[in-house]
């Protein structure tokens, strides 16, 4: 009988384990104190790479906490702190999926001198808080791009795609809207912002384009060479690649006429039982994205988006507007055209 | 029921109270209002953003389709940090939103009206706005409900702070009110402090009536006192006309007795029987004297309501109470000396002579055998004086005080009198009749220091 309870338990268990993808888990073991502690339980879409570097100055702040870390994509988030799974903070880059959570009662309220410093724009009602501002870009190899002019607005790219398809063809990467949160919201939120979008996805739909879920993929292709430009990439991977490791393969366009600039966001889900942690966690954050200068840090902070990524627009608005595309019927919608953009034959 | 310490205080009081009171009110005034403006906004906003998704629904192959516009949730977001909820309905099936908010439906929603009302979802309070509208889906038109739903954080801050700088005002209201009652109180019993300054100012005699002009509600009590000081002067005019009357009546009797005395005295062989009626002759001279100081009193006591101001020389007072006295002084072989100026005063003559004469009676009778006693008429700063100054025994002011206070008390005698028939009266009188002229008797030691000198001093005109 305890078997069987037991089994059901673990296949309960392996079933809501199989709904979401993890992609990626690191467990970081307290540097002091009781090893028998319940870990903070992080879930993020920020890869481990980028954040390995927030962890350990945690843990070097408080060695008292075990942290278990947890990759996956902002979809999958959405949907596991939806049904409840528990966690103690959710770190995301879609923020209409972060602001529907807090908007539906699944985030628990924080609220410390830390948050109360960010400004009005990067917090909402202390449910959501932002840890980084950044903009989405345009990435392209300079080996593929050798002898073109390089374009500065959607204009100038759909002029360049157009006039040459046979150097573009299979070339060019960007978000699967439809599995990626961060691509949708991108896409979405250029829909509303610029005429040149649908226009763009046309032109990109006749080059057979390569989609991706996310932005390290699309970052790897361009630095092999495999795409010539990858769309709508968010600032702060690709600039952190480019440092590391490009030597000069690929350089980040800022569009002039338009950019889209993100706030990463952390919540704190209602299961969370580490509350004290995850919000200590939220203090070192919101603390590091109100800093001046971009330091080490691999994601830029609040302060400088505006003229270091010269985009001179401002984050999009957290609010129930945000909430607006993930309506489902309006989902259905923008994915048909989308589809019928993106996807021709 | 607790005596009220103080109008004063108590009016004090009762306005702080009433400002307390206004206070309060109009902060639960200020607070209501705001909240229902807020409350108002909040409902505008509602219905605009259910209106604007109302408007994109449209008929698809005979299905409903909608598109949820930017900005219907954006309008929403520009007013407050509040959680937002939506659904859609197309009669009883779910179109999309959160498919279990309560719709605020009225009991026959006409297309296009916009219901509202409160309830609580997802653990919060939420405001609800639903709004339907007719489409024509296939055949048959469908009822599709557009509900929006907002939860009142926003509201309830807006509303709280209103009301905390409502209450700052409130406060500030009210304290000023209080300082401001305070000093209206003040201002107000004014004149009944005044009317009380004044009263208390008079001196122990003044009956006249207080002629002041007095705030409407105060006329009543200035009545009743005036009234009330006229009857006790009227009491104390009748008690004096008694005493004079009986005075008067007592003296004539007592001059036959002392005549027919004389006469006994006179025609007495028998020595013993000569000096009982001495001792019987004796005693009627005081008595006539304790009579006529009565009268003199009663008479001052009457003429002092209403003093005449006659021009009068102290030295021709003088010279007519000497003269008057002279007898008596012969009597017992007293030289009556006059050192006189011309003094002028203003006066009555007939209270002024019986206070000489008071004064001069009590000399000659305290002084000894063959003396002399002084009238001595001056003038210094203004005041006109007579002194008389006698070489008797000198006064003894008794234990503690001023002699002339302890002297001039009625029916008061000396401490060394005792062997000298009198009343006490005579100082009284004399003390009286200054005062009502706005002078005052003066009692000392002789130039010499023996004897006594009591000086009586008026105001010089």
């Amino acid at each position: 009988m305890r078997h069987a309870c037991l089994a059901i338990v673990v296949i309960f268990a392996a079933l809501r384990a199989a709904a979401i993808e993890i992609e990626d888990h690191r467990f970081y073991p307290a540097l002091a104190g009781d090893p028998a502690e319940i870990p903070l339980r992080v879930v993020s879409t920020a890869d481990l790479d980028v954040f390995d570097p927030y962890l350990r100055a945690f843990q070097t702040a408080r060695p008292g906490i075990a942290i278990d870390y947890t990759v996956v994509s902002s979809a999958d988030l959405h949907r596991t702190i939806g049904d409840g799974a528990v966690y103690d903070l959710a770190l995301s880059s879609a923020m209409d999926l972060q602001f529907q959570l807090a908007n539906d009662g699944f985030a628990q309220s924080y609220r410390s001198t830390a948050t109360e410093a960010l400004p009005d724009w990067a917090r909402w009602r202390d449910l959501i808080f932002a840890m980084s501002v950044e903009p989405a870009v345009v990435v392209f190899s300079t080996q593929r791009f050798a002898g073109l002019p390089v374009p500065t607005t959607r204009q100038e790219l759909i002029a360049l795609l157009r006039a040459h398809p046979d150097l573009f063809t299979g070339a060019v990467g960007t978000y699967d809207v439809r599995t990626s949160g961060l691509g949708y919201l991108l896409a979405t939120q250029e829909d509303r912002s610029t005429d040149a979008f649908w226009r763009l996805s046309e032109v990109m739909g006749g080059l057979d384009p390569q989609l991706y879920c996310c932005s390290g993929q699309m970052i790897d292709d361009v630095s092999t060479g495999r795409l010539a430009l990858a769309y709508n990439v968010l600032g702060s991977y690709a600039a952190e690649r480019l440092v590391r490791e490009s030597a000069g393969q690929m350089q980040i366009l800022a569009m002039r006429d338009f950019a889209n600039v993100i706030i990463r966001t952390a919540i704190v889900p209602a299961t969370a039982t580490r509350v004290e942690a995850a919000g200590a966690l939220i203090d070192m954050l919101a603390t590091l994205a109100l800093r001046e200068g971009r330091g080490t840090w691999p994601l830029p902070p609040l302060t400088q988006t505006g003229a270091d990524a010269a985009t001179g627009f401002g984050p999009i608005r957290l609010g129930p507007a945000l909430m607006v595309y993930l309506d489902p019927l309006n989902r259905r919608g923008f994915l048909a055209e989308w589809e019928n953009a993106m996807v021709q034959r | 029921m607790r005596a009220p310490s103080s109008i004063g205080r108590r009016l004090t009081l009762l306005l702080a109270g009433v400002a307390a009171l206004l206070a309060a009110l109009s902060w639960a005034m200020v607070t209501g209002i705001a909240r229902q403006a807020a409350e108002r906004t909040q409902d505008n906003v509602l219905a605009a953003s259910a209106a604007t998704i109302a408007e994109t629904l449209r008929s698809d192959r005979g299905e409903v389709r909608l598109e949820l516009p930017y900005s219907a949730f954006a309008m929403l977001g520009a007013i407050s940090e509040d959680r937002v909820f939506y659904r859609v309905a197309a009669g009883d099936a779910h179109l999309t939103g959160y498919a279990d908010l309560p719709v605020a439906a009225a009991d026959a929603p006409r297309p296009g009206q916009v219901s509202f009302a409160t309830g609580a979802y997802r653990g919060a309070t939420v405001r609800i706005a639903s709004v339907t509208r007719q489409v024509l889906a296939g055949d048959a038109p469908v009822t599709v409900t557009v509900t929006v739903a907002q939860t009142r954080t926003g509201v309830a801050t807006i509303a709280r702070d209103l009301s905390r700088l409502a209450a700052i005002f409130a406060v500030a209201l009210f304290v000023l009110a209080v300082g401001l009652s305070a000093v209206a109180t003040r201002a107000s019993l004014r004149p009944l402090n005044e009317i009380a300054a004044a009263v208390s100012r008079r001196g122990p005699s003044d009956l006249r009536p207080i002629r002041r002009a007095a705030p409407a509600e105060l006329v009543s009590l200035l009545v009743a006192l005036n009234r009330l000081m006229d009857r006790l002067g009227q009491s104390l005019r009748r008690s004096e006309d008694f005493i004079a009357e009986a005075a008067h009546r007592v003296r004539t009797p007592l001059a036959t007795v002392r005549a027919q005395a004389e006469i006994a005295l006179r025609s007495a062989d028998d020595a013993a029987a000569r000096d009982r009626l001495r001792g019987m002759i004796r005693a009627l001279d005081e008595s006539s004297r304790s009579a006529g100081q009565l009268l003199d009193h009663a008479t001052v006591a009457f003429r002092a309501d209403d003093l005449a101001r006659a021009p009068i020389d102290l030295a021709d007072i003088v010279a007519r109470t000497a003269a008057a006295l002279e007898p008596t002084a012969t009597m017992k072989d007293i030289t009556i000396l006059r050192e006189t100026v011309q003094a002028r005063v203003a006066g009555d003559p007939v209270l002024l002579d019986a206070a000489l004469r008071n004064v001069l009676d009590n000399a000659i009778k305290y002084s000894p055998e063959d003396t002399t006693v002084t009238l001595h008429v001056s003038r210094a700063a203004g005041t006109a004086r007579i002194a008389v100054c006698d070489e008797g025994p000198g006064l003894d002011s008794g234990p503690g005080g001023d002699p002339v206070d302890a002297l001039t008390e009625r029916f008061r005698r000396g401490s060394n009198t005792e062997g000298v028939v009198g009343s006490g009266l005579g100082l009284t009188i004399a003390r009286e009749v200054l005062e009502a002229h706005g002078g005052r008797l003066e009692l000392g030691p002789g130039p010499e220091g023996t004897g006594t000198c009591v000086t009586l001093v008026l105001p010089s005109s």
